[in-house]
C-alpha cells in the first residue's frame, strides 16, 4: 500500500465534508441539483470504501497507518486502516448509497438541509471508523451525532420532536460521559493516541491503573448508550421508529458504531496485560439483558416501526454477548452477524414504511375521521415522481418473507449462516475444545429463542399485513424505492453465497484484533513523508 | 486550589444531575449546561492545576513547570461542541415547546 492508494485513506472523511460544503451553497429549490451532488460523493465514497476493502483483503503487511500534517504516531493525530475498519467502511458507504437512493422518491424534499446532513451523518461515521485517537474519536462521534439530531428532526411533526428531545438530551449526557472518560484515561496514563495507550497500559502503577478503569469504564458508558445496552437502552426504539424510512435506514449503524468501537477498544487495550478482560462480565450480562429486552419487545410490538427497533436491541444484544465472552471463532461469526443484521434492519426500515403506506390506505374509516376533524396525517406528503413499480403487492410480501427468513436466523441467508457460525463455534468441535461455560450456553439459548421470537412476531405481522387486509388497496410504491431494498436484501443473498470467503475475511480480522501488538508496532513505526525541501535541496537549512 | 476547584466542580455536578432529571425542559437545558461546565472544569483539571505556567517547552526548563497545553486544546473542543449542541438542543426545545404548547419533557400537561 503505497503512493496514491496510501491518500486515499483520508478519502473517506474528506468526500463527504466537501459534498457538504458544497452542498449548502445551493438553495432548497435546486432539489435535483443537491440530490445528484449528493449521490455522486455517495458512490465516490462506495467506491473507494470498495477499493480500501479489497487492499484490506488482499494479502498486506499492514501499513494502513495514516498520518495526518505528517507527525509521528504518538504526537500528532493518526488514522488507521484495518481489516475491521475497512469492512465498516465498506457497510457504511453500501448503507448509505441504499438509503440516499430510497430517500430520493420523496423524503428529501420534505425538510431542509437533508443531504448535507446525510453527507455529514457519514463523514462522522468514517472518521469515527478510521480514527487512531480517542479525542478525535470524540470528535467525529460529535459530529455524526450533530448530522444525526438533524436528520432524526427531518419531516418534523410532533411524534419526531418529542422523539428527538429524548435523544438529543441522552446524547448529550453521553458526551459528558465519553469527555470524563477521556480525560480520566489522559491524566492517568498520559496519552490518548490508542497505539500508544494499549502499549501504556501494562506500565501504569496499581494505584493510577483502578483511576484508568473507571476512565475506561465511564467512556464505555458512552458507546453502551449508543450501542443500546439494556438499561441504557428506552430511547431506541421510540426514536428509530419515529425517525423516516431513510435516516431510520442508516440510523441502524450507528448503533454498530457503538458496538465497533467497544470491540476495538476492549480488543487493543485490554486483550492481555494485567486489565485484561476488563468489564467483559458487565458486557455479558449487560447484553443478556439486552437480548432479553429486546426479544420480548419484538413480541409485544404492536407497531411495526418499535418491532424493528427492538430487533436492533436484539442484534446488539447478541454482540455485546459475544464481546464479554470473547472467544475468537464465536467472535468472527458474530462479525459476519453484525454485518448480516445491519443489512436486514436497514431494509426492514425502508420496507415498513412501504408496507405502511398501503395500510394507511386500508384504513379508510380513520383517515376520513382524522380529516373531519381537521387533525390530518403529519407525514403527508407529495406523491413522488416517476415510474411505479408492477406487482407492487408480491415484491412487497416476497421482501417482507425475506426479512423475516433473515431476522429470525433460517437458511438458506446469511442471517442463517451467521448464526451457525456463531453455534458451531459454541457447541462443536471449534475453537473452545472443552465443554461450554454456563455463559456460552445462556448464549446459544438466547440467540436461538430470539430467532423463534422474530419469526413468530414477523409471521403474525405478515399474516395481518398482507393476508387478512380488508381492503384490497395497493400502495403506490416506485421503481426507486424498492430497488434500495432489494438491493440491501440481495447483498445479504451474496453473503451467503460467499460465505466462505466472508467468514475467512472474519476470521482474519479477528486473529489480527486478538493480537495488538501488530496494530502498535504499525501505528508506532509509521515512517513520516519526507519533506519537500529536504528532498530537494539536501544538507541545506530551510529559512 | 484544588479543593475550590473540586468543590465547584462537584457542586455543578450535583446540581446539574438533579436539574436534568426534572421534567421541565428549561431546567433539563439548564442542568446539561452545568454538567458541561463541570466536565470542562475537570477536562482543565487533569492535566494538574498550576497557574502562571506556560505550556512551552524550551532547552533547559523542568518538565515540572510547565502547564500540560493537551488538556488545555481538549478543553477548547469539548467547550466549542458543547455549546454547539446545546444551542441545537434549545430550538428543538422551542419546537416542541410550539408543537405541544407546553414544556413538560414528555410534551404532556400535568395536572396537579
Amino acid at each position: 500500500m503505497n503512493g496514491w492508494a496510501h491518500h486515499l485513506i483520508i478519502a473517506p472523511i474528506l468526500v463527504p465534508m466537501i459534498a457538504a460544503a458544497v452542498l449548502l451553497f445551493f438553495d432548497e429549490r435546486k432539489r435535483v441539483t443537491k440530490a445528484m451532488i449528493s449521490l455522486a460523493s455517495t458512490i465516490i465514497l462506495c467506491m473507494i470504501a470498495i477499493i480500501l476493502f479489497r487492499i484490506e483483503s488482499g494479502p498486506n503487511d499492514f501499513e494502513g497507518v495514516y498520518l495526518l500534517g505528517n507527525w509521528a504516531a504518538p504526537f500528532g493525530i493518526v488514522l488507521v486502516l484495518d481489516g475491521l475498519s475497512a469492512l465498516m467502511l465498506l457497510l457504511a458507504a453500501l448503507l448509505a448509497i441504499a438509503t440516499l437512493v430510497f430517500s430520493l422518491a420523496r423524503w428529501h424534499g420534505v425538510g431542509a438541509h437533508f443531504h448535507s446532513m446525510f453527507q455529514l451523518l457519514l463523514m462522522g461515521l468514517n472518521g469515527a471508523f478510521l480514527t487512531g485517537d480517542l479525542f478525535n474519536l470524540f470528535v467525529f462521534f460529535e459530529v455524526m451525532l450533530a448530522a444525526s439530531y438533524g436528520l432524526l428532526l427531518h419531516g418534523s411533526g410532533p411524534l419526531r420532536v418529542k422523539a428527538s428531545m429524548h435523544y438529543i438530551a441522552v446524547n448529550l449526557v453521553a458526551a459528558l460521559f465519553f469527555l470524563i472518560g477521556v480525560s480520566l484515561i489522559y491524566g492517568t496514563a498520559g496519552t490518548l493516541n490508542m497505539a500508544d495507550l494499549a502499549a501504556r497500559i501494562p506500565q501504569i502503577e496499581p494505584d493510577r491503573r483502578m483511576l484508568m478503569e473507571a476512565g475506561a469504564g465511564v467512556l464505555g458508558v458512552a458507546f453502551l448508550i449508543k450501542a443500546g445496552m439494556w438499561p441504557l437502552c428506552f430511547w431506541l426504539p421510540t426514536a428509530y421508529s419515529a425517525a423516516s424510512a431513510p435516516v431510520a435506514g442508516i440510523f441502524a449503524i450507528l448503533s454498530k458504531l457503538g458496538i465497533y468501537v467497544i470491540l476495538r477498544l476492549t480488543m487493543l487495550l485490554f486483550g492481555e496485560g494485567p486489565s485484561a478482560g476488563f468489564g467483559a462480565t458487565v458486557l455479558l450480562w449487560g447484553g443478556t439483558a439486552t437480548l432479553i429486552f429486546g426479544t420480548i419487545g419484538v413480541l409485544a410490538s404492536q407497531a411495526l416501526g418499535r418491532m424493528a427497533g427492538y430487533s436492533v436491541l436484539v442484534s446488539s444484544g447478541t454482540m455485546l454477548m459475544v464481546l464479554g465472552i470473547n472467544d475468537g471463532a464465536i467472535s468472527s461469526g458474530a462479525l459476519l452477524y453484525l454485518v448480516s443484521s445491519t443489512f436486514t434492519i436497514s431494509a426492514f426500515f425502508m420496507l415498513i414504511e412501504l408496507v405502511e403506506r398501503g395500510q394507511d390506505a386500508g384504513a379508510n374509516v380513520l383517515t376520513v375521521t382524522m380529516e373531519a376533524y381537521g387533525d390530518g396525517d403529519e407525514d403527508r406528503l407529495e406523491e413522488g415522481e416517476g415510474v411505479t413499480m408492477p406487482g407492487t403487492m408480491a415484491i412487497l410480501g416476497t421482501c417482507f418473507a425475506v426479512c423475516g427468513i433473515l431476522l429470525a436466523g433460517l437458511p438458506p441467508l446469511s442471517g442463517f449462516i451467521a448464526k451457525f457460525a456463531m453455534l458451531s463455534a459454541m457447541m462443536g468441535t471449534g475453537a473452545i475444545g472443552v465443554p461450554p461455560t454456563p455463559a456460552v450456553w445462556l448464549l446459544c439459548v438466547l440467540v436461538i429463542l430470539s430467532g423463534v421470537a422474530a419469526l413468530i412476531a414477523m409471521t403474525r405481522v405478515g399474516i395481518r399485513t398482507f393476508w387478512s387486509s380488508l381492503e384490497n388497496v395497493v400502495p403506490r410504491v416506485l421503481v426507486i424505492e424498492l430497488v434500495p431494498v432489494m438491493f440491501l436484501l440481495s447483498l445479504t443473498l451474496a453473503l451467503s453465497v460467499q460465505a466462505g470467503p466472508a467468514m475467512q475475511y472474519m476470521d482474519t480480522t479477528i486473529r489480527t484484533l486478538a493480537n495488538p501488538a501488530v496494530y502498535i508496532d504499525a501505528v508506532r513505526n509509521a515512517a513520516t513523508v519526507e519533506g519537500w525541501k529536504e528532498r530537494t535541496a539536501p544538507g541545506t537549512e530551510g529559512p | 486550589m484544588e479543593l475550590v476547584l473540586s468543590i465547584a466542580i462537584g457542586v455543578m455536578t450535583g446540581c446539574g444531575v438533579w436539574l436534568i432529571l426534572r421534567p421541565r425542559t428549561y431546567q433539563v437545558i439548564v442542568g446539561l449546561a452545568l454538567l458541561s461546565y463541570a466536565v470542562n472544569l475537570f477536562i482543565f483539571g487533569v492535566g494538574g492545576v498550576k497557574s502562571n505556567l506556560p505550556p512551552i517547552l524550551e532547552d533547559g526548563v523542568v518538565s515540572s513547570t510547565l502547564s500540560d497545553p493537551v488538556p488545555q486544546a481538549l478543553v477548547l473542543t469539548a467547550i466549542v461542541i458543547g455549546f454547539a449542541t446545546t444551542a441545537l438542543f434549545l430550538v428543538v426545545l422551542l419546537a416542541s415547546r410550539g408543537l405541544t404548547g407546553n414544556d413538560h419533557v414528555d410534551g404532556r400537561n400535568e395536572r396537579k
